[in-house]
């Protein structure tokens, strides 16, 4: 090995363990041997955190080459996305179709070789309030599969982001997937930042008009927040949609113009959908 | 650890730390400083190379997660010793300053250019909208994927 400004002290270097399961039963074996296990599926948060070195989780559990959480398919009326299903895979049709909202939050994910790693599990595990799959999921009334030697439960997405960065999953359970509603109706997602790509949306919202009215905001609270209304009275929904807010300032904007902004989409995505 | 991989079409066995990034296994354990390291966070695509025929931030794959996988980097983009032709694109239009985001908007062109023999002016943003250039103001960058697509 060349020396280099990179290398770090190999007093360092011992304590992550990388496991490679082969299939969901053997990931499942070992999250259930070793709880503290920090699965990695793109990368795009876990990679950040090592290479920062602001975390040394003492094991990786490596979820590419697991085949039971790729892909999507079509179940019972519903549609099933893999807990591995990468943003680029979500923007491609006909899956695009189903799912319009979560293609065009996809779209704004990062750039192409951002989206062509993240996935959607990786975006519930982060659980980020900023998390961009998330307000088009809730809209289209996501179903977290949740698994574990135990079983597997079923958790409706608004419940499983319970805070900021934390979710409801246990220390041996796996994210499988998602189950969600193909629109019927329209839907679309906005997303507000100084950028078209490589932006953490300062607020975002997903709206779907299908037989009700479903409206879903990020970036403007401590959870991704779903505002329901009937097609009777949509001319509130704006209002609505900024009251169930509770932004506050930070360094990508205040917590003033998030409502304002909030106030904004919500009527454009309601012109977008009703027109 | 072990881990045995394909890098630009051969095989390679090497010694890794677990924790470490493809990025740095590719520079700093195979001799390969083609991929540049300028943010290790996905911020710039520098970085940037082929996995398993995608392309990817490799500052953000696990170098344990390439095992038995596939990767190109900008040194593999040539071949029989002729310039890949984004990179003689590159070359022509003087699409480069200092040079560092170079190799990743190299193989994020050849890359688009696989997929999308003709992009259209918005295509070619939106492709290269992951990688960042300090120094030209990307002028010539466009240029010389102009170029390198009428070819
Ligand atoms: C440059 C850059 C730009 C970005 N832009 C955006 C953006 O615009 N919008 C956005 O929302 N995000 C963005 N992100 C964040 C990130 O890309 C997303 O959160 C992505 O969805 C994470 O997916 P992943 O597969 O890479 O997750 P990983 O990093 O592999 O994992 C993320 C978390 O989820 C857990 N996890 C992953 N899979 C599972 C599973 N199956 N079961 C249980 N836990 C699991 C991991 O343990 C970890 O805690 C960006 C990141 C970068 C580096
Ligand atoms: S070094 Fe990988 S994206 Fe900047
Ligand atoms: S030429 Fe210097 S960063 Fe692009």
């Amino acid at each position: 090995m060349r020396p280099s400004i990179l290398s770090r002290p190999p007093s360092t270097l011992r304590a992550v363990d990388v496991l490679s399961p082969r299939s969901l039963e053997a990931a499942l074996l070992l999250k259930a041997e070793r709880p503290d296990a920090v699965p990695i599926q793109g990368g795009t948060d876990v990679m950040v955190e090592l290479n920062f070195d602001r975390g040394r989780p003492p094991t990786l559990l490596n979820l590419n080459e697991v085949e039971e959480l790729r892909g999507w398919s079509r179940e019972n009326g519903t549609v099933w996305l893999g807990a591995g299903l990468t943003y680029t895979e979500a923007m491609e049709p006909p899956l695009s179709e189903l799912l319009p909202a979560l293609a065009e939050a996809s779209r704004t994910v990062g750039g192409p070789q951002i989206r062509n790693r993240g996935t959607i599990g990786g975006n519930l595990g982060t659980a980020s309030p900023a998390g961009d799959a998330i307000p088009p999921l809730l809209v289209g009334d996501a179903q977290v599969k949740l698994v574990s030697l135990r079983g597997e439960r079923v958790v409706p997405l608004h419940e499983f982001i319970v805070g900021p960065k934390r979710n409801a999953m246990s220390d041996d359970e796996l994210i499988a997937g998602v189950h969600v509603k193909p629109v019927s109706g329209r839907e679309t997602f906005m997303k507000i930042g100084p950028r078209n790509a490589m932006v953490i949306s300062v607020v975002s919202l997903a709206l779907r008009v299908d037989g009700d009215v479903h409206a879903a905001f990020g970036s403007a609270g401590p959870v991704p927040t779903l505002v329901r209304a009937s097609t009777d009275d949509v001319h509130t929904l704006p209002e609505r949609v900024a009251d169930a807010a509770s932004p506050i300032d930070d360094v990508r904007g205040t917590a003033e113009y998030r409502r304002h902004a909030l106030r904004v989409l919500t009527k454009r995505a309601l012109e977008r959908c009703l027109a | 650890m072990n881990i045995e991989l394909r890098v630009n079409g051969e095989p390679r066995e090497l010694e890794v730390w677990e924790g470490e990034s493809l990025l740095f296994a590719l520079r700093e354990r195979l001799g390969l400083p083609g991929s540049k390291n300028a943010c290790e966070q996905g911020e710039c695509g520098s970085c940037s190379v082929m996995l398993d025929g995608k392309l990817v931030c490799s500052c953000l794959v696990l170098a344990a997660q390439a095992q038995g996988h596939d990767v190109v980097t900008v040194e593999g983009l040539a071949e029989d010793g002729n310039l890949h032709r984004v990179q003689e694109a590159f070359a022509e239009t003087g699409a480069v300053q200092c040079g560092f985001c170079t190799p990743g908007f190299v193989v994020a062109t050849a890359d688009l250019l696989a997929r999308n023999a003709d992009p259209s002016e918005d295509e070619l943003r939106e492709a290269l909208s992951g990688n960042l250039c300090r120094c030209t103001g990307y002028a010539k960058i466009f240029d010389a994927v102009r170029l390198a697509a009428s070819r």
